[in-house]
């Protein structure tokens, strides 16, 4: 008898021992929360819209890279890739596989970028009205820049026509957010379309600038003037780029080499922090020397430098690598200054390439946007008749290294010559193959021509 | 002897006379302490009559004459056959069966005889692994276990290991069996700060080990139901036993080499090759600056004759005056140094085993080492009859100096890359690099290590608690509580000389780790013997709880060199903290019964609770059945030699896997930080369905002894199947997401494994047995999610792939052909029907006279079709070991093996890559092709084109090799001379390790999974992953 006492009492202590222990079982993660609620008020959501600059920044995509496969992709002869990652290498050489990781990164950081940005319109209700149209302004630019650069990438340019036909990339938009659909392709003109009106009325809704790496009136049509030019739609473009620089907020530096290395100066219209607490500058990773904390990969040849005219400042920024002599560019030296992207600059000479092409001068003349702020900015004397080709190669060697490189070939139709091999403009070689993770995973995903 | 022959001649005579049918008793007892043994089957040899000794090992049979023989047979105790003759007494004595089969063999929760066993239990003795020169136990056992897999990542000290038992049963959740020591589940977790796992098993000192039990089929396992789908691994260390007071100190000393050394190109032939790679750019563009001197001007050759003005540093390549051979400056002098000490004893009443180790090595490359020193106090105290207790401390801390990974320039091994042309040093004995005293394409590890430290130190408690209280004389109330404290510290600092501290004036980190871990539990057990029955019950109930806390802050400008600390760091870059906690709660039964000392049956069932699953999948129950029937105690077998033992089994059962990191199942939204402020972005799609992940095993096997258990072993065949695989399943990632852990998908596990023990001799002087196992397995994915048929290759370095219908982690890419005979391109297989266009094209062609066949090849990689081209995993592993002693001399050699798999060597692309970058090549590219006409598979050395040297199967090699794993010659000082020294024994030794190694692969060593990339998916790839150690220790152990 008193051994079943004992044994009751046993079973009973062990059952109480195990209720005990239920409450173990429903943990709080204590390093994340739930969508309930980081989109729950105007200070989440708002905090959430950082996070979608936070996505825009990755080294994958705004922190560096996109702009660095750009340059690499559109070499020319004009710059070496002499890199180990064999994933940039084959970009650099135009052998891209589908299973790239550094094509899948810029594919799969763009969409993380958007879909952050959809998570922020699709609660945009809960934001107080005072600051609703910023956060949206915000938001939409935030996802209009990010097909901007997807389209680039992964699709055939504008310039090469059946846009209607033409194969984009899929649209995910603010009903989509973290939707694992089977989407399809759009096409070129589609994307195009969503693209100008995110940004056209991100342009509406958000607040003038300066403001340092955040979505401003003036960033929203600084980046529609490269839509626009991209789309060959020459007016637009010369009134966006003309909006940036009338609004008064920008200015130009002083001196060419003060423009780089830097946080936000004046003329920044539009980039990417980096300090050395957050974010990441990959350009410099690339294109500066391993004494500087680069990995040196990106060496600078005769026939870049043939271009520039002598005394031209912008050339004697390029310096010799202290450790294996390459000649290495100047604007990628400070591990944590900013990520430029579109300087006021670009600006000058978008407005005066349309108004050339145009025969317009709103704003001013071609001439004078060339002769009085790029080319005396440069230590250069002013051009007696200026052409649509000496506006170009101003462009050119203004904004060379800093990502455009790529993009202002397609639309222009030139061919990217590298050896003895020519990539004309529109060949599948120069066009990103679409992520083969995302082929095995979505069978309404087409491959791009040229990948097998 | 003739007297004795006469004897039982007339005995004979006599008994003859009044044969006659009768009773014969008597009593049946323990040879060793005289006990009485019951339930003993005697009976009468050919006939059908026969009974069973009585609680009091009393017996009686009827018997038809004097010349009847009685056959007595109880496990645990040699048969024994006894002629009646006229006695009508016959008292027996049974002497314990010291074979194996005989063995206590700990199982989950409890203890069994190994006849007895229903399941598949491997067991390894802690003899066998003892004071081999290793620093985790793992590889001791290596070869040693039949279907236990254990590969080492690479043969930097104290890296990840990875061990599979009965293949890999899960995609992405964990593939590790569960650890448990003295009945508590330990962390086996990695605690790295970087991309190459750590070990956290090598804080063991496995010289305390007694034995190791490695649980690994369903009815064996099922007991650790939610985490046993991967086996279980139980640890069972030394306890003292009642008597005086034992000390043993042992000392051992030795040194370590790679297994194999690679052949590089030297300054001649790296000049040579490297000044055709650009010589033949220049060719192809349309230039000859070699016999047109016009075109040497920009030219590719001027460009790479200046570059190696570069790399020559100081010294002149054109006079080859320098001849580095840079794999060799990976390596160093390496020392082991070993001590341990222990004691154990004690009375009736309490019981102790005290030990302390240290144990001193130094890796193979520059700058790595693995120090441990550990200390374990294991007691035993009986408070009454009725209430006993036992406790198990261990403490330890181990030392390691890390090295990068094996993906970073700073590995030693990545040195290979470095010039041949380049010296170390230059004039002034300051070493070269890449950027403040260049000479180099790359970073060296030169520079790292003579600038920086990386130093982990582990602080490791693992103790366990424990009371025994006796409700009756049969049942057992058991209360257990154990923990499993680590805290880790890695300690980082890289001077303003190194790559990563150069442009920032030094960077430090501090790192620290602690992961607690709990185990709770209550439990009955139940033993009962009554006739012909016996039976075993244990029920209970368990918690555990995990809680990791990770803290890491780094600095960087540092004003000396000699200032370490962040303390005198001007800048914090990086800070942060994180906890993570998990808890099972599980309830659990078995009970084994056993009928006539033949018929076992165990059933065992548990229910676990996990809090990685949604709020109604959390719970899950793993239920098996086992039964065995042992044939040699039926009459028909019984007291036959020939076939000593045989018993014939058979389980099936649940077992679960939760091996996924916590929180999955949840939405969650991480903090991020942009320009200084705080974000939130959306990092995961929530799974509320998200449950456990199940294997069903079948297992069917004979255990065996033949000449009276001269050879014994076990033959068995296992089929695991696992559902609901908790899958880290791609979703597209246009959702912003690229991966959600879901329940899809399911694979299988078959395979055969046989274990054979011979005794071949065995008398006072010679003692010689040899054994081996051989295990197959043959893994397979059967579906994943939905109508997907692939999962990766997610890169382009590494081949791996998850196919349906091939095993995990296939190889699946391009098949190379070689180089065109025609002009040296890079040829692969089309390996699919081209288009006509292809054909027409010339992008698909046949090269002619049949030097690839008859089959499509193309220049252009994306035109070739990727096929699935090899298998990671062995199919097949093997060990086999020979034990020989004469008196006191004794050899014992283990050979372990593996078949059926294949390496792939990602530096291929480097290294072998005909010419492609700066780096120095291995010296088959010297084969590459050079003119028209050539048959080679090495294309033209172009420079920094890539000419074949994507991952394709080029770089793939059999992975198969046999290796003398363990050979260990002994000597034991007589007794009489070692007492005379005041020594209770003495043993002189020698141990080696990884002494010869047989194999086809080309790199540095088949036993290889480069640590930055290893994976469930990611196996059996080569990146400058150094080779395993080849070790000779020396060694004393004395007794006193």
């Amino acid at each position: 008898m008193k051994t079943l006492m004992n044994k009751i009492l046993i079973v009973t202590a062990l059952f109480f021992f195990a209720v005990a222990c239920e409450d173990k079982l429903e943990p709080v993660d204590p390093n994340n929360t739930g969508d309930a609620v980081a989109l729950a008020n105007d200070k989440n959501v708002k905090t959430t819209l950082i996070g979608a600059y936070d996505a825009l920044s990755a080294g994958a995509f705004y922190g560096g890279n996109t702009f660095r496969n750009s340059e690499i992709l559109a070499a020319n002869s004009e710059i070496v890739f002499s890199g180990t990652f064999n994933d940039v290498a084959d970009i650099y050489r135009k052998e891209m596989i589908t299973l790239n990781a550094d094509v899948a990164a810029l594919w799969t950081n763009a969409y993380r970028t958007i879909n952050v940005a959809n998570n922020v319109l699709s609660a945009i209700n809960v934001v107080n009205p005072a600051d609703r149209d910023q956060v949206e302004g915000e938001a939409l630019f935030l996802r209009g820049i990010s097909y901007f650069e997807l389209i680039k990438f992964f699709a055939q340019p504008y310039s090469a026509g059946n846009v209607s036909t033409n194969l984009g990339v899929p649209l995910m938009l603010t009903e989509d957010r973290n939707s694992v659909a089977l989407v399809s392709r759009s096409t070129v003109q589609e994307v195009y379309t969503q693209i100008v009106a995110d940004l056209t009325s991100a342009e509406t809704k958000l607040a003038s600038g300066p403001r340092s790496g955040k979505a401003t009136k003036e960033a929203a049509a600084a980046f529609l003037s490269r839509v626009y030019l991209q789309m060959a739609d020459y007016a637009n473009a010369r009134d966006a780029a003309n909006r940036v620089i009338t609004s008064g907020n920008y200015s130009m530096r002083p001196t060419y080499s003060s423009c780089f290395n830097t946080s936000t100066t004046s003329e920044d219209v539009f980039n990417i922090p980096v300090s050395t607490v957050d974010g990441v500058n990959n350009m410099q990773t690339f294109f500066a020397p391993t004494a500087s904390g680069g990995r040196g990969d990106v060496e600078i040849q005769a026939a870049h430098l043939a271009q520039y005219e002598a005394g031209d400042d912008r050339l004697a920024f390029f310096f010799l690598d202290p450790g294996t002599g390459e000649t290495r560019s100047g604007k990628w030296v400070n591990q944590f200054g900013n990520v430029k992207v579109i300087r006021l600059a670009e600006m000058y000479l978008t407005r005066a390439e349309c108004n050339q092409r145009l025969g317009s001068a709103i704003g001013s003349t071609p001439a004078a946007d060339i002769n009085n702020i790029i080319r005396d900015r440069a230590n250069l004397s002013p051009l007696g008749v200026v052409t649509l080709a000496d506006i170009l190669r101003e462009r050119r060697l203004e904004l060379a290294h800093e990502g455009e490189r790529l993009h202002d070939a397609k639309r222009l139709q030139e061919s990217i010559v590298e050896g003895a091999t020519v990539f004309p403009y529109n060949s599948d070689k120069l066009v990103f193959p679409i992520p083969q993770r995302d082929i095995n995973v979505n069978p309404n995903l087409t491959q791009n021509s040229g990948y097998n | 002897m003739k007297k004795i022959l006469l004897l039982c001649f007339s005995l004979a005579f006599v008994a003859s006379v009044w044969a006659q049918e009768r009773v014969v008793s008597g009593k049946v007892t323990s040879q060793e302490d005289g006990s009485p043994i019951p339930g003993v089957n005697v009976i009468v040899k050919g006939s059908t009559s026969g009974t069973a000794s009585d609680v009091n090992g009393n017996y009686s049979i009827r018997v038809q004459d004097n010349n009847a023989v009685l056959a007595f047979s109880f496990i645990g105790f040699a048969n024994l056959e006894v002629s009646v003759g006229a006695r009508t007494t016959v008292d027996v004595q049974m002497a314990p069966d010291i074979t194996q089969l005989s063995e206590v063999v700990v199982t989950g929760y409890g203890t069994q005889i190994k006849q007895e066993l229903t399941g598949n239990i491997a067991k390894v003795s802690g003899d066998a692994i003892q004071n081999v020169p290793v620093t985790t136990f793992e590889q001791a056992i290596q070869g040693r276990a039949a279907g236990v897999l254990v590969t080492s990542q690479n043969g930097k000290l104290g890296q990840g290991m990875n061990i599979r038992i009965r293949g890999s049963s899960s995609i992405s959740a964990s593939n590790e069996p569960l650890y448990v020591i003295d009945g508590m589940i330990v962390n086996a977790d990695n605690f790295s700060s970087n991309d190459a796992s750590t070990n956290a098993l090598a804080d063991i000192n496995f010289n305390d080990i007694q034995s190791i039990e490695i649980l690994k089929d369903a009815s064996a396992s099922a007991l650790y139901g939610s985490r046993g789908a991967n086996g279980v691994v139980l640890i069972t260390t030394k306890r003292g036993k009642a008597g005086k007071t034992n000390f043993s100190a042992n000392f051992q000393f030795g040194s370590s080499k790679p297994t194999r050394n690679r052949d590089f190109l030297n300054s001649e032939q790296y000049v040579e090759l490297m000044r055709e790679s650009a010589y033949n750019n220049d060719l192809r563009d349309g230039f000859d600056p070699i016999n047109n001197p016009a075109d040497y001007p920009g030219s590719w050759l001027e460009f790479w004759e200046g570059y190696m003005d570069y790399l020559g540093g100081d010294t002149d390549w054109r006079t080859l005056e320098t001849d580095t051979d840079w794999e060799k400056e990976a390596y160093q002098k390496a020392n082991i140094t070993s001590f341990d000490l222990t004691a154990s004893g004690g009375n009736e009443k309490t019981t102790f085993a005290f030990s302390g180790g240290y144990t001193n090595q130094d890796g193979i490359l520059i700058g790595n080492s693995f120090k441990r020193v550990s200390g374990r106090l294991n007691l035993d105290h009986k408070a009454t009859d009725k209430l006993s207790f036992q406790a198990n401390i261990a403490i330890s801390k181990s030392m390691n100096n890390r090295l990068s990974s094996d993906n970073a320039f700073s590995t030693p091994l990545q040195l290979v890359a470095q010039a041949p042309i380049t010296p170390v040093r230059d004039q002034q004995g300051n070493l070269y690099d890449d950027a403040l005293n260049p000479a180099m394409s790359y970073y060296p590890a030169t520079v790292e290590l003579e600038n920086s430290n990386f130093l982990v130190s582990v602080f490791r408690n693992i103790v366990s608690l424990g009371a025994t209280y006796k409700l009756t004389d049969d049942l057992r109330v058991i209360g257990e509580y154990g923990f499993d404290l680590l805290t880790q510290n890695d300690d980082r600092y890289q001077n303003e000389f190194t790559q990563t501290g150069r442009a920032v004036g030094g960077y430090g980190q501090s790192r620290w780790v602690q992961a607690f871990n709990y185990t709770a539990r209550a439990m009955l057990a139940y033993d009962k013997t009554f006739n012909q029955h016996s039976l075993s019950v244990i029920g209970g109930t368990e918690l555990q709880e995990k809680s990791i806390d990770i803290t890491d802050a780094q600095g960087q400008g540092f004003p000396l060199a000699e200032l370490k600390k962040l303390t005198s760091a001007a800048e914090p870059v990086f800070v942060t903290s994180t906890l993570t906690e998990e808890a099972f709660l599980s309830f659990f039964a078995r009970a084994n019964y056993k009928f006539k000392d033949r018929y076992l049956l165990g059933v065992s069932g548990r229910t676990d609770a996990s809090s990685k699953f949604g709020p109604d999948y959390k719970y899950g129950f793993f239920p098996a059945a086992s039964a065995g029937w042992i044939l040699t105690q039926e009459d028909f077998l019984a007291g036959k030699s020939t076939v000593s033992f045989l018993k014939f089994r058979a389980s099936y059962g649940f077992t679960g896997n939760a091996g996924i990191p916590n929180y999955r199942y949840l939405a969650q939204y991480s903090g991020v930080a942009y320009g200084g402020e705080s974000g939130l972005v959306p990092s995961q799609i929530p799974n509320p369905e998200l449950r456990w992940e199940k294997t069903g095993q079948f297992d069917i096997g004979f255990d065996f002894g033949f000449f009276n258990d001269r050879l014994t072993g076990e033959i068995d065949y296992y089929n695991k199947q696992t559902t609901d695989l908790l899958l880290n399943t791609p979703v597209p990632s246009t959702s912003g997401f690229t991966t959600q852990f879901r329940n899809v998908g399911s694979l299988e596990n078959k395979g055969f494994e046989l274990v054979l023990n011979y005794s071949i001799l065995k008398n006072a002087d010679w003692s010689i047995s040899i054994g081996g196992n051989y295990a197959t397995n043959e893994n397979k994915i059967l579906s994943l999610n939905g109508d997907e048929t692939r999962i990766g290759p997610t890169g382009s370095r590494f081949l791996n792939a998850v196919i349906v219908g091939q095993p995990i982690g296939s190889f699946y890419g391009r098949e190379y052909a070689g180089a065109n005979p025609a002009n040296g391109d890079a040829l692969f297989f089309l390996n699919r029907t081209p288009t006509q266009t292809e054909i027409d094209n010339g992008v698909a062609f046949i090269v002619p006279n049949g030097v690839y066949g008859d089959r499509y090849v193309t220049r252009t990689f994306n035109s070739a079709e990727s096929i699935v081209l090899g298998n990671p995993t062995p199919t097949g592993i093997y060990g086999f070991n020979a034990n020989v002693s004469y008196k006191g001399i004794e050899l014992s050699v283990l050979f372990q093996g593996v078949t059926g798999n294949k390496v792939f060597d990602g530096a291929g692309s480097f290294m072998s890559a005909n010419g492609r970058y700066e780096d120095n090549s291995t010296v088959d590219q010297l084969r590459r092709w050079q003119n028209p006409g050539d048959i080679t598979d090495i294309p033209q050395a172009r420079l920094y084109a890539n000419n074949g040297a994507q991952s394709s199967s080029r770089f793939l090699y059999d992975g198969s090799y046999l290796r003398l794993k363990t050979l260990t010659v002994a000597y034991n000082i007589p007794g009489a001379i070692a007492s005379k020294l005041a020594l209770t024994s003495a043993r002189i030794y020698v141990t080696g390790q990884n002494l010869l190694t047989f194999t086809n692969y080309r790199g540095w060593d088949p036993e290889v999974n480069t640590d930055f990339n290893a994976s469930n998916v990611n196996l059996g790839n080569d990146f400058y992953a150094a080779p395993q150690p080849k070790n000779l220790t020396v060694g004393l152990k004395v007794g006193f």
